[in-house]
């Protein structure tokens, strides 16, 4: 089934198009590229972006784009898609006290 | 030659060709505006989608458990822990994204029931301590399929497995720590505990997928890099890591024959039941008709949500420019 | 092989890093605060006011959970999440304090497990049905207004805790204010069918509002101390806030807020809080010797 096919079947309903994210992990660095999500407009982008991929981050700053609006210099130098991130993880895995003796874990 | 695409290709695609193979032989990452044999694009965007669908479906059996969660901490970590699922689901198709295919297709091949999702979530959850056992048995799985897959040759999926392997690590903890807790508990939560590891343990070895011998695809992913252990070294190392758990938290894994084998170094263990295996992911799941509707019936109730937005935006879109 | 653990070297060392979505808020949100209570504050006032507020916060949380694999897309999944683990995390906080404060030593499970429901203290219009997202929406933009207006008072409170707690509550809830407000306008003002959806949304939870505003005597009490907030105090800023969204919304200027009389915080409930109640205390009331 084509693109166009699959989007007929379903009566054209329009979905919310794709902007990248740009994450400051912290002062001092850039932003960086961290994913993607879908919005209806830019400031729920900047919403999900929030939830997404800084959760509650405080003092991080977020840019949302467009995916449309970006130009690429050449195929084989586009793309930071996925970035690895500078934010943080913000579930401790070592908040849960497991005894010394288990291994693995 | 590290790589052969099945069909030999002509003049610019064979220099192409070279230049993948080169870049895969080399452990680099190949990137989404790169030319990539078609085989790998779809054998990437089936396994990124099913990934991302499986994280999505999984959100179910453990979220039935939030609103009865029987503490305010147990309640707040298993919602977080089912938040990050739906984040990990986002990840992947992002990831998916960067290979041509938009969401929205994917979303209706699973409500539409064309691609799978892992088969251990048409599995019933049936006491709290399935919580627990899912956090323990079902992401240690998880964590021992993907962390290999940190290394993978395409570079989103890569990097959404980092993010998406930290923060498994979390989910593993949790569940053995409620399991610990309970145990130590009282005479009724142990039997839960027991109860959940004899239903779960043999669909979580279901998990690292059939048998070397019956799985055709293997020989191609793992010459192209998507695959970086065979199904049966997975499930080998999953159940050598997850045996001295067992016994410390003092639970019996359900399985006569599993028992340590001084000779290869690991623990032999047995057979799990392939033809339940293929008739559950083949939709005979316990809950399979279940999951999938949920899903569709989330979707299509929601549609005039994002309509509404896709309206207030297209009327807004001037006055923002201006704004923004 | 078996040896390795595979994942080790993923579980990086975040020391110091306590931004988590739950749990950790409870130490730092009172890291270095005196629990003691302060001079001349009746405790058991303190006390029921503390389960006021905390119930406030549980039984709208639970509400949200209901949203879980069920909202309108993945990304409001996450949004919903978020608001309903920030109101969790203030319920557990305010709960505490409540069993600090009346002496009994009682923890938040003891209050949030075993209390029928006519002694919870929650304002009906938390235990409201959830409805559809319209009227979720509209339920989250009127309680997180009231509330926000309550909180940033009470960072004010001659009760440290109280003023702690409050002061990590600000900020969450102005994010859930904005969260409620952006959805509004985009409904509001979205299609024909999301307006009406809206418009609808006002007429069911307008009839909730008048108790927000009702001063009940354990408040009065504790407001004349400088330990609580009179909720008739933010009657207006409330109205004023509500109508600049509505209108702004494309929606009618809302009606006044009706002279609502207490109700929920004196226990007297709609039906919808012994359904709710019973399927979040069921697990742990199955097990009472349990520990979890």
């Amino acid at each position: 089934m084509s693109a166009e096919d699959a989007t007929a079947s379903r009566g054209a309903r329009p979905e919310w198009p794709l902007f990248e994210v740009f994450v400051r992990g912290k002062r001092g660095l850039n932003h960086v590229h961290v994913g993607s999500l879908h919005a209806p407009d830019e400031e729920m982008a900047l919403h999900n972006a929030r939830n997404l991929y800084t959760r509650r981050n405080e003092g991080v700053s977020i840019w949302v784009v467009r995916a449309e609006a970006i130009t690429a210099s050449s195929p084989d130098e586009k793309d930071p898609f996925f970035a690895p991130s500078a934010d943080k993880v913000y579930r401790h895995p070592t908040f849960y006290p497991i005894p010394e003796d288990v291994p693995h874990i | 030659m590290p790589t052969t695409d099945r069909k030999a290709p002509l003049g610019a695609d064979r220099d192409h060709q070279v230049d993948f193979d080169t870049k895969v032989a080399a452990k680099q990452r190949i990137e989404p505006r790169d030319w990539m044999p078609e085989g790998y694009r779809k054998t990437l965007v089936r396994q990124i989608s099913q990934h991302a669908h499986s994280e999505i479906i999984g959100m179910q059996p453990e979220g039935d458990w939030i609103a009865s969660a029987p503490s305010l901490r147990r309640k707040a970590i298993l919602l977080a822990k089912v938040q990050d699922e739906a984040g990990h689901g986002l990840y992947l198709y992002a990831a998916a994204e960067t290979l041509g295919v938009d969401r929205a297709e994917l979303t209706h091949r699973l409500i539409e029931g064309r691609q799978k999702y892992s088969s251990i979530f048409n599995y019933p959850t049936l006491n709290y301590a399935d919580v627990g056992v899912i956090g323990w048995l079902v992401d240690g799985a998880a964590i021992c399929n993907q962390v290999p897959l940190c290394r993978t040759s395409f570079g989103p999926y890569a990097r959404a497995m980092v993010r998406i392997c930290k923060e498994e690590s979390f989910h593993q903890r949790q569940g053995y720590e409620l399991l610990m807790r309970m145990m130590e508990g009282t005479e009724a939560q142990r039997a839960m505990v027991q109860d959940a590891v004899d239903r779960w343990w043999w669909p979580s070895l279901m998990m690292f997928g059939p048998p070397d011998t019956d799985s055709p695809n293997t020989q191609q992913s793992l010459e192209w890099g998507i695959k970086i252990d065979t199904n049966d070294a997975l499930r080998q190392k999953f159940v050598d890591m997850t045996v001295p758990q067992a016994e410390r938290l003092g639970v019996g894994l359900p399985d006569p024959a599993l028992v340590w084998n001084d000779e290869r170094g690991c623990h032999d263990f047995g057979e799990p039941d392939w033809d339940e295996f293929k008739q559950v992911i083949s939709g005979n799941g316990p809950k399979n008709a279940e999951r999938i509707e949920r899903r569709r019936a989330a979707h299509e109730k929601g549609a005039w949500v994002r309509e509404a937005a896709i309206a207030h935006a297209d009327k807004h879109r001037s006055a923002r420019e201006v704004t923004v | 092989m078996s040896g390795d653990n595979i994942f080790s070297g993923l579980v990086e060392e975040h020391e110091g890093d306590a931004r988590w979505a739950f749990g950790t808020g409870f130490t730092e949100a009172l890291a270095g605060v005196d629990t003691t209570l302060p001079q001349n504050v009746n405790g058991q006032a303190l006390s029921t006011y503390c389960q006021m507020l905390g119930d406030d916060a549980l039984v709208c949380a639970q509400r949200l959970t209901h949203w879980v694999t069920d909202a309108p897309e993945l990304e409001e999944e996450m949004a919903l999440a978020n608001i309903a683990l920030d109101l969790l995390g203030q319920s557990r906080l305010l709960l505490a304090r409540a069993g600090q404060a009346d002496g009994t030593g009682r923890d938040e499970d003891d209050f949030a497990y075993w209390r029928e429901a006519d002694r919870f203290r929650n304002v009906c219009l938390a235990e409201a049905p959830r409805g559809d997202f319209a009227r979720t929406i509209m339920t989250l933009l009127v309680l997180s207004s009231w509330r926000l207006a309550l909180m940033a008072r009470l960072r004010n409170s001659t009760d440290p805790v109280l003023a702690a707690i409050a002061d990590k509550a600000v900020n969450e809830l102005s994010y859930h204010r904005e969260y409620a407000i952006s959805w509004t306008l985009r409904l509001g003002d979205g299609t024909a069918y999301s307006r009406e959806r809206m418009i609808e949304a006002v007429q069911d939870v307008w009839p909730f509002t008048g108790e927000l505003f009702a001063t009940h005597p354990v408040e009065s009490e504790l407001a004349a101390q400088g330990v609580g907030v009179d909720p008739a105090t933010t009657r207006e800023e409330i109205h004023g806030v509500l109508t600049q969204v509505l209108t702004t919304a494309t929606l009618e200027t809302p009606p006044a807020f009706s002279d609502g009389a207490i109700s929920g915080r004196d226990g007297r409930h709609t039906d919808e809080l012994v359904p709710l109640l019973a399927e979040m205390q069921k697990v742990a009331r199955e097990h009472p010797e349990a520990t979890w």
